[in-house]
């Protein structure tokens, strides 16, 4: 029996009073972000934003919890941006939003900050193991973000973000999932023999760590290669965007089979209607219905994307939701 | 080439070629003004919506004054009563309503509108901004209004079946604003569209949704697109087929390298060719700006020839941006002797149709 668990995204949108604070505290220009370096009041903020991100996570009865990465300033590229071997410079566009980030440009050996332990340390604080949720970018999608001033190609490129990311989850203590968003295997798919390394890259990655691994794309669905490569490596999970794009992921997942456990993006995180938990369930049913076996250990009912889209209160309620609906489905199933 | 750029040549204009100078629309607010706002949300404060409206107008008042120093031909008040392109016009059709602050970059936020039913339109966008600042400018002035495909594009629509639906319905209120700023004596608008830059593909949206624009607008009322950097060639030449007399496009921010994009096939509309960059606080100087308007002079006749900076230039220091207006203005006059005295006929060549 498919046993549901609700879960985030991560990139959480900050509480509109955090909001308000950072933007005090911090400024408003590009040399006001994040780098690792700021003081003990703005890491308070920090704490106390976390903090309330976390409780209502709870409070609504997410089954997995994220610590939110609130200090996120440049989205997924932030383990970049922090990185040694980085010089961060113009604000440039976020895939095709109107989000920016700073332009991380890759020009020595990378190294990683330990940063992320900084953020996980309250998180595990508060919120017990088996319910820890980390998100990272997926090697793909960092290599992407990137401007690469040293390693001279793509191998080598991915092979330099796949060793950063490797050495953030060394730092982390333990926790249930993994999650690693990859858009750009959906935005910009891997060149053909760049496909394989990737997958290859995905699987060091998931064999860093004891937790289940799970790989989420959105904004497209993948294309047919891409998805069959990604199929290779050792994870628990693939996640798909069924707010985007239902008919290319079904195919994939019919001509394709799938991982033992699958991962649903179904709540959408770039629009504010909210959707009802019966909603939520009866998108579950639909994609279930079409496949030829859908005997799934887990399903992850999640959002599409990550949710800093999203006003803070839109998010809360979204949230609400999903928690609802894996309760729902759970009923059903039983 | 379109005839409707003549009216705006001032009496006293001494050159035999015109090359009109312009603003994209929005300019850096006095602080002032900024801490006025404050103070008028301050329920607290011994300050009502009476007086901010003064300092409004007073502020209105002052960069008009400002863009007319700096000698620009058509002026605008640097949009001194709007707080953002989008918000403030959600916040005058009915069918929106707002949710709370979502970040673009770093601290950067805006309160991105929900649009929660179908669209109307409730009170006057423009037409007192409009009616104000041609009441007190000694120059025309251009009406720049933020488009329908970005109206729904930086929306969250919960309403509609998709963007494409909400766009057409958000053009037929532009047309009604439209409508009445012709009816208060506006003779030059300008649609804002930045989020084609995003989504180049979108370009047959935008297409449709100026057609409903225009409707019934008449000929003589000079019709702006403005386009922010992005991929121009996913747009060109498809947007020729649009029925706007002027392209204002952003192109000295990535030093012309897309200026050939519009070199085949010819470009048939008047070209607004951003000059200075909105982008770097430096103020480039009049021989740079001048070979900048040189770059125009490759793709259009002088005649179809406009200048104006390239974006919006809110986001400077307000002496930049003042530096850049004056110097935009003094080269594009040394530019037009320059067309006088026939020593740039090998540059103009360039861009004549072969035909001709």
């Amino acid at each position: 029996m498919t046993d549901y668990v609700s879960t985030v995204t991560g990139l959480a949108p900050l509480p509109d009073w955090a909001k308000d604070e950072l933007s005090e505290l911090k400024g408003h220009q590009k040399h006001d972000l994040i780098d690792g370096t700021e003081g003990q009041e703005i890491r308070s903020r920090y704490d106390e934003a976390r903090a309330a991100v976390i409780d209502h996570q709870q409070s609504v009865g997410l089954d997995r919890i994220v610590e939110g990465q609130l200090r996120w300033d440049d989205m997924l590229a932030h383990p970049l941006s922090l990185a040694d071997g980085v010089e961060t410079r113009g604000i440039v566009r976020y895939f095709d939003n109107n989000n920016f980030y700073r332009e991380p440009v890759i020009t020595d050996a990378l190294e990683a900050s330990d940063d992320l332990a900084t953020e996980f340390e309250p998180f595990a604080d508060t919120v017990d193991a088996e319910r820890r949720q980390v998100v990272l970018p997926g090697p793909h999608t960092l290599a992407e973000l990137a401007t690469d001033e040293y390693y001279g190609d793509n191998a080598s490129l991915l092979a330099g973000v796949t060793d950063l990311l490797v050495d953030e989850l060394d730092s982390l203590d333990a926790f249930e999932t993994l999650l690693l968003l990859d858009p750009a295997l959906a935005t910009d798919p891997p060149a053909d023999g760049h496909d394989e390394r990737v997958s290859q890259a995905t699987d060091r990655l998931a064999g860093a760590t004891d937790a289940d691994v799970i790989v989420h794309s959105y904004w497209g669905p993948l294309e047919e290669k891409t998805y069959a490569h990604l199929l290779d490596a050792d994870i628990d999970a693939v996640g798909f965007d069924f707010v985007t794009e239902q008919d290319q992921n079904l195919y994939n997942l019919q001509e394709y089979g799938c991982t033992d456990d699958i991962f649903l993006g179904l709540v959408d995180s770039q629009n504010t209607l909210v959707e009802e938990p019966e909603a939520i369930r009866e998108r579950v049913d639909w994609v279930f219905d079409r496949l030829p076996v859908a005997d799934f250990e887990t399903a992850y009912l999640a959002p599409n994307t990550e949710t800093f889209y999203l006003p803070y209160s839109t998010c809360e309620a979204k949230l609400e939701t999903l928690a609802e609906a894996a309760t729902l489905a759970e009923v059903r199933a039983a | 080439m379109s005839d409707t750029k003549a009216q705006f040549r001032p009496d006293d204009h001494d050159a035999e070629h015109f090359i009109m100078t312009t603003v994209v629309g929005s300019y850096p607010k006095p602080k002032w003004l900024n801490r006025a706002r404050e103070l008028a949300a301050d329920d607290e404060a011994a300050f009502d919506d009476g007086d901010l409206q003064e300092a409004s107008d007073d502020a209105a008042r002052l960069i008009t004054r400002e863009h007319e120093r700096a000698g620009l031909d058509v002026v605008v008040d640097g949009e001194m009563r709007r707080n953002e392109m989008v918000e403030y016009f959600a916040h005058r059709i009915e069918g929106y309503e707002f949710n709370g602050p979502v970040k673009v970059w770093g601290h950067n936020y805006f309160d991105k509108p929900s649009v929660v039913d179908e669209v109307e339109y409730d009170e006057q966008w423009l037409v007192e901004e409009y009616e104000f600042t041609a009441s007190i400018a000694e120059r025309p002035v251009k009406v720049p209004i933020t488009g329908p495909y970005t109206l729904a594009n930086w929306s969250f629509n919960e309403a509609y079946q998709d963007d494409e639906a909400l766009t057409y319905d958000l053009a037929d209120l532009v047309n009604e604003e439209i409508e009445k700023l012709v009816d208060a004596g506006a003779r030059y608008i300008q649609i804002d569209e930045p989020a084609l830059a995003t989504t180049p593909d979108d370009h047959a949206i935008v297409g449709q949704a100026l057609e409903r624009i225009v409707a019934d607008v008449p000929d003589d009322v000079r019709i702006g697109l403005h386009v922010c950097y992005g991929d121009y060639s996913r747009i060109y030449p498809e947007i020729l087929e649009f029925p706007v007399d002027e392209f204002d496009l952003e192109l000295a921010n990535g030093d012309y390298d897309q200026l050939d994009v519009f070199k085949d096939p010819a470009f048939t509309a008047d070209l607004a060719l951003g000059v200075t960059d909105a982008h770097v606080a430096d103020v480039e100087s009049v021989a740079q700006i001048e070979r900048n308007i040189e770059k125009g002079l490759e793709v259009v006749l002088p005649e179809q020839l406009v200048v104006s900076p390239d974006c919006g230039v809110k986001l400077l220091p307000r002496d930049v941006a003042y530096g850049k207006l004056e110097n935009m203005v003094t080269a594009a006059r040394n530019v037009e002797r320059k067309l006088d005295a026939g020593e740039l006929d090998a540059v103009v060549q360039q861009a004549s149709p072969a035909d001709d």
